[in-house]
């Protein structure tokens, strides 16, 4: 039982509030639920993220920790307390200008800290910004264009809105950052039925591998009245399995008396809020029968159950390239490295934690939830309930991040089932734990490869395997199996290859997609054995990449011969002078001191292939033109923070050459917009893009076509109309002759591109990507031997992006990127049922992104909109192995276990002998 | 059942914890983390209104500290340099909305063995005041914390202060703490020193605990012996000095490393005090 509700008096943003609560009642909720003031966040309910942070007398808290009761009396300021009078903050601005929002899920709680140190310290220096800030976990900017807006807080750097033709390249702020900045930008846990809704709680599987029996459910009923049904598998209508591939539909809704994970959900309590909350799950007569798990090492030795008759042998899928013969080419190589890597689960981390609706409408049912994938959650979503896809509608709600966790079904089948039985909206929020918990990972990976160069230091030969541990189901297993050995060589040109993967069945979490697909997890392969090759071969580690880098005309291990747009050299070549000195820098300061503390720089490259690999990945956009002028992109690529909105922007404006501030977008909703594939793969600047832009031209084209005009004329939007300027005459486009469409558009222009790619044969010989990007990372750290404690001073980055269609989104994933990149390295593993929390699994705080410099190479490449390419992947890829190559440079030791903790950096010195 | 008292006064409180058992609420820092997915349905005692466990006071045997005090009171308030470790550790717990809300007091009670709290007090040889209806007590902060969670205060009692004694010669402290990241983290390793020195600078007495190495943390008295009458010199801190601690494997390391990172920061805390 709560406590009684009772009358708390305090200043809300100004303004006296008096509210009728239990006075324990977490602050956040209260703000929430009671006053309904959704701009605080909860990413954790534990003061781990910072998300919810307010400020109470002036002093920054978490509101997640906050008693209401404590508030009596006193004052509290959120986010939706810093505009004033309609116009928002300096603060707030420098934010939206800055870049520093992305998502924007942590954004109200990074403006509340900031607004507390400011208030302080109106002219703050960069350790007070970070000590200030420290405490607010943000997952997508890497932090520093927020350290950045908090320290340009009196600057007033104009932004003019680019002209008709120019928005390609301009520095556009986010079309959400006023509601981001404001605090309402609507995520998943802050839209709400508008009816009266039931709440939904799945019960999980304490275990990893067990069989178990739900019994007499009637006096669970008896003794909670709130709750209104239990679901289990006999419930789900249509067939209680799905999965990412058409063949690997092997995960249930409910499992049905058998879970092969922990946090598996077995069944779905619906209720009133309160009930479905009190219930605890031992309230429920489950018998379980425990099972022996099947961990990675039992599955890799063969001696386990098999899990799937999918799987036999537990090998969900395997991947290969061949080119050449490796294995000769390595016998008789002059120079020869081998290395073997092994890494760990990571987890997204998204700040907002998964949430959501369903409600039921006749015989059609709509989910409003967090995604970063409407059209595959309608198709999966219409075969569990047993649908036509045209009976379901997925309205996305903002995202509060994903980096590939949230391409997979969470909460929207059981709250689609759940509506779909009952009748009645139903809405669930994930806790913290449950989303660690339940969601996919980042593949653990176990890596051999050797590689083998000539004496000039010209690679020959590169032979690879990866086993991937892809946990209980399939998720998107096929995909890192498949990707891998594809990249597993990196950007290097190598005429014998033999790369192979496996995707291991387990009855651990399932590992799913995770920004890179296995291929971050191989690029720690390939660059240990570039940077010992280079020694090896006497050549300094950056002249050994330049040496052996992929150029335009040099094929790749899948016989792809690539022609034009292949950015690898100059990437180096922009790195060369920071990378001499910084090297110059570690060298001379470890010989100025003896002490335990060593420097070094790294370097590390990485490719790309954008978009699904020897897959059909299509885009559809279309823009309208309504018959008062109104032009609307229906624009279904989900904006999961990178920015998505902005660019389809930019480029439909610039292929329409009309302003784009004069372009209204309509969001990803299957009603109303057409499909435009995932956010994934680092796909949506080329592929969307190219559709954005071929919507454009098919626009602009019909409506010179109606206005007889030539393909030079200029298309204006005017208050009511379109004027059309053609060699010195203007005339009003007559749309009145058009009948409106049920958007209300006269003019519809379409667009649809599909990456031109080709399958791979049994060998993995093909064109499995139509455009490929590449980076090269220089990563400069500092050692604690003693401690084994590494410290990143800097990053300089040098990203081939085709083109820049927005600088500072691309930066902003660079630096995201990077943030991410490190974490892998250096802090980021998850053990399944031992850190499901936000503190005891830590990604990168304010405190731990050092100064980045990034560098944009924009080599146009013929295919992509306007010549850009992708950039989310790329900016983690090479982060890793550059931290793990200064490290070597500082102290000698190639740490090949990630992440590279204290305890393993020190036990590794210890090993070889360098440590002080 | 559920119910939330938030007195105005200690007889008030004492009196309420005589006649129910209830969780005792400071910052919420520890309480509500602990319940994260459950609404809160204790019986809880909030100490936050009572002026009596406010704030840090001067006394003439030291510094008293009261229940209800936060870390960031602490770093604000004018302290001699006996604090500094003290500080540092007040801006390592958590991020500044921890530090905000979060009290020494609670960090005491919760018991966890990372508390960044109880290294430090344990080197400044800190008391606990305990107070209940039946009457007052006063406990070494060693006696105080039994273990991992558990202390000695029964149900019916409040901390009320922490004492801090003032030292008798010229003092100095540090705080090292070791985790896997800058900010919000919890510790892996942490090292509190608190020494006193006669005029020529050698150390008169010093007291060192060493935290996240044992269920709770401890006091290394061979240590403590070893750099007495000395200046404070790294290479007087022997491994044998470590042998009350007994690390475990975690998440955040391995045993192994926790004993071999305590003696590189029992080292360098020697080193600081210079």
């Amino acid at each position: 039982m709560r406590s009684p509700a009772e009358r708390i008096a305090f200043t809300l943003n100004g303004a006296g509030v008096e509210v009728h609560a239990p006075p324990a009642t977490r602050l956040a909720d209260l703000l929430r639920d009671t006053l309904g003031l959704t701009g605080t966040k909860i990413g954790c309910n534990a003061g781990d993220c910072g998300a919810c942070t307010v400020l109470l007398d002036g002093r920054q808290v978490c509101a997640c920790l906050v008693a209401s009761g404590q508030v009596s009396g006193r004052e509290v300021v959120t986010v939706e307390g810093l505009a004033k009078d309609g116009t928002v903050s300096a603060l707030q601005e420098a934010f939206a200008r800055n870049g520093a929002a992305q998502c924007g899920i942590c954004t109200p709680g990074m403006l509340m800290a900031a607004a507390d140190l400011l208030a302080r310290t109106p002219q703050p220096d960069e350790p007070a910004v970070l000590d200030a800030l420290g405490g607010v976990l943000c997952r997508c900017t890497g932090y520093r264009k927020i350290v950045e807006a908090v320290l340009s807080l009196g600057e007033t750097a104009a932004q003019q809105a680019p002209a008709a033709g120019r928005a390609v390249g301009a520095r556009l702020r986010h079309p959400d950052a006023t509601q981001i900045v404001t605090g309402t930008h609507r995520f998943g846990a802050d839209a709400l039925p508008e009816e009266a809704f039931l709440t939904l709680r799945a019960v999980r599987s304490p275990y990893p591998h067990a069989r178990f029996e739900i019994g007499d459910l009637a006096p669970l009923f008896a003794r909670f009245p709130g709750l209104v049904r239990v679901l289990t598998a006999a419930d789900v209508p249509g067939q209680n399995l799905f999965g990412i591939y058409p063949t690997g539909k092997d995960q249930p809704v409910l499992a049905p008396g058998l879970v092969r994970m922990r946090g598996e959900a077995i069944a779905a309590l619906v209720g009133d809020a309160e009930t479905v909350a009190a219930i605890r799950d031992d309230d429920l007569p489950i018998t379980w029968g425990v099972l022996e798990p099947v961990t990675f090492d039992r599955a890799l030795s063969g001696d386990a159950p098999e899990m799937h008759p999918h799987a036999p042998g537990n090998v969900l899928i395997r991947g290969r390239v061949k080119a050449g013969d490796a294995a000769a080419a390595l016998e008789t190589a002059p120079h020869r490295a081998a290395v073997s890597v092994e890494t760990g689960f990571v987890e997204h981390a998204y700040i907002e934690p998964e949430a959501g609706y369903a409600r039921r409408v006749g015989e059609r049912i709509e989910i409003v939830a967090c995604t970063q994938t409407p059209y595959m959650d309608r198709d999966e979503l219409a075969l569990i309930l047993g649908v036509t896809q045209n009976q379901v509608r997925v309205i996305p709600t903002a995202t509060g991040g994903g980096f590939g966790g949230k391409l997979d079904l969470s909460l929207q089948p059981l709250v689609s089932v759940a509506a779909w039985i009952t009748g009645r909206p139903v809405r669930c929020v994930y806790t913290r734990p449950e989303s660690i918990a339940s969601t996919t990972k980042r593949h653990p990976a176990r890596i051999t490869a050797e590689a083998a160069c000539d004496a000039e230091g010209r690679l020959v030969a590169y032979r690879f395997h990866g086993d991937f541990n892809t946990g209980a189901y399939a998720s998107w297993g096929p995909t890192v199996a498949n990707r891998v050995p594809v990249h597993a060589t990196g950007p290097y040109a190598v005429p014998n290859v033999l790369a192979t993967s496996a995707a291991i069945h387990t009855t651990d979490t399932p590992a799913g997609a995770f920004r890179g697909f296995g291929v971050p997890q191989a690029a720690i392969a390939h660059e240990a054995l570039m940077d010992m090759l280079a020694e090896r071969s006497g050549l300094d580690p950056l002249a050994f990449r330049l040496r052996n880098a992929i150029r335009p005309g040099d094929a790749t291990a899948t016989g792809q011969v690539l022609e034009h747009a292949v950015g690898m050299a100059a990437c180096l070549e922009a790195l060369e002078q920071r990378w001499q000195a910084l090297r110059a820098e570690a060298e001379a300061f470890n010989r100025a001191q003896n002490g335990a503390i060593r420097r070094g720089a790294g370097v590390a490259c990485m490719w790309y292939g954008i978009g699904n690999t020897s897959m059909s990945n299509p885009s559809d956009m279309t823009i309208g033109l309504a018959r008062d002028g109104t032009l609307t992109l229906y624009c279904g690529a989900m904006d999961i923070g990178q920015g998505a909105k902005a660019i389809m922007a930019q480029i439909a404006s610039d292929a329409l050459g009309i302003p784009v501030a004069s372009l209204r977008i309509t969001e990803a909703d299957t009603d109303l917009t057409r499909d435009a594939g995932k956010t994934s793969a680092s796909r949506q600047t080329f592929v969307s893009g190219n559709a954005a832009r071929l919507a454009g031209e098919d626009l602009r084209r019909r409506i010179l076509a109606l206005a007889n005009a030539g393909p030079e004329a200029r298309i204006v939007p005017v208050p009511g109309g379109i004027l059309i300027e053609d060699g010195g005459r203007s005339i009003p486009l007559d749309l009145m002759r058009h009948a409106a469409d049920s958007h209300g558009d006269a003019l519809v222009g379409e667009g649809r591109f599909d990456p031109p790619t080709t399958a791979l044969d049994a060998d993995g010989r093909g064109i499995p990507y139509a455009a490929y990007a590449f980076a090269a990372q220089v990563a400069y750290v500092e050692v604690d031997t003693a401690l084994g404690t590494i410290k990143p001073l800097r990053i300089v980055a040098a990203h081939d992006v085709g083109r820049a269609v927005n600088p500072t989104q691309v930066e902003g994933q660079i630096h995201g990127g990077i943030a991410q990149g490190l974490g892998l390295a250096l802090m980021e593993e998850f053990f399944p049922g031992r850190n499901e929390n936000l503190h005891d699994y830590l990604i990168p705080t304010i405190g731990d992104i050092p100064p980045i410099e990034a560098t944009l190479i924009e080599d146009p490449d013929p295919l992509g909109p306007f010549g850009a390419k992708g950039i989310g992947e790329p900016a983690l890829i090479a982060t890793a192995p550059a931290i793990l190559g200064a490290i070597h440079h500082a102290t000698g030791v190639r740490i090949t276990r990630v992440p590279a903790t204290p305890d393993r950096v020190r036990a590794a010195l210890l090993a070889a002998g360098a440590a002080r | 059942m559920g119910s939330y008292l938030r007195p105005t006064s200690l007889p008030e409180a004492l009196a309420a914890l005589a006649a129910t058992p209830r969780i005792v609420l400071a910052g919420g820092t520890d309480y509500y983390p602990a319940r994260v997915g459950r609404p809160p349905e204790d019986d809880l005692l909030d100490i936050t209104a009572i002026p009596a466990l406010a704030g840090i006071a001067e006394t003439e045997e030291g510094w008293r500290i009261g229940a209800a005090t936060t870390w960031t009171e602490v770093v604000e308030a004018p302290l001699p340099p006996l604090f500094d470790g003290l500080k540092a550790a007040a801006r390592e717990v958590g991020g500044a909305q921890i530090q905000n809300a979060g009290t020494v007091a609670g960090n005491l009670c919760n018991a966890s063995p990372a508390a960044d709290g109880i290294p430090n007090l344990l080197a400044l040889g800190a008391t606990v005041h305990l107070a209940s209806a039946s009457g007052d007590r006063v406990l070494p902060v060693a006696e105080f914390v039994h273990g991992n969670r558990r202390t000695a205060r029964r149900a019916d009692e409040i901390v009320t202060a922490i004492h801090i004694p003032g030292p008798k010669r010229a003092a100095r402290s540090v705080f090292l703490k070791l985790g896997a990241r800058r900010y919000l983290v919890i510790s892996i390793v942490m090292v509190a020193a608190v020494a006193e020195f006669d005029e020529d600078g050698t150390i008169a007495s010093a007291r060192i605990a060493v935290g996240s190495c044992s269920a709770a943390a401890v006091r290394l008295p061979a240590l403590e012996a070893a750099l007495a009458g000395q200046r404070p010199d790294p290479a007087l801190v022997a491994e044998a000095h470590l042998a009350p601690l007994s690390p475990i494997d975690d998440v955040r390391a391995s045993a192994a490393y926790r004993r071999d990172a305590a003696l590189t920061l029992l080292r360098r805390a020697v080193e600081a005090l210079r």
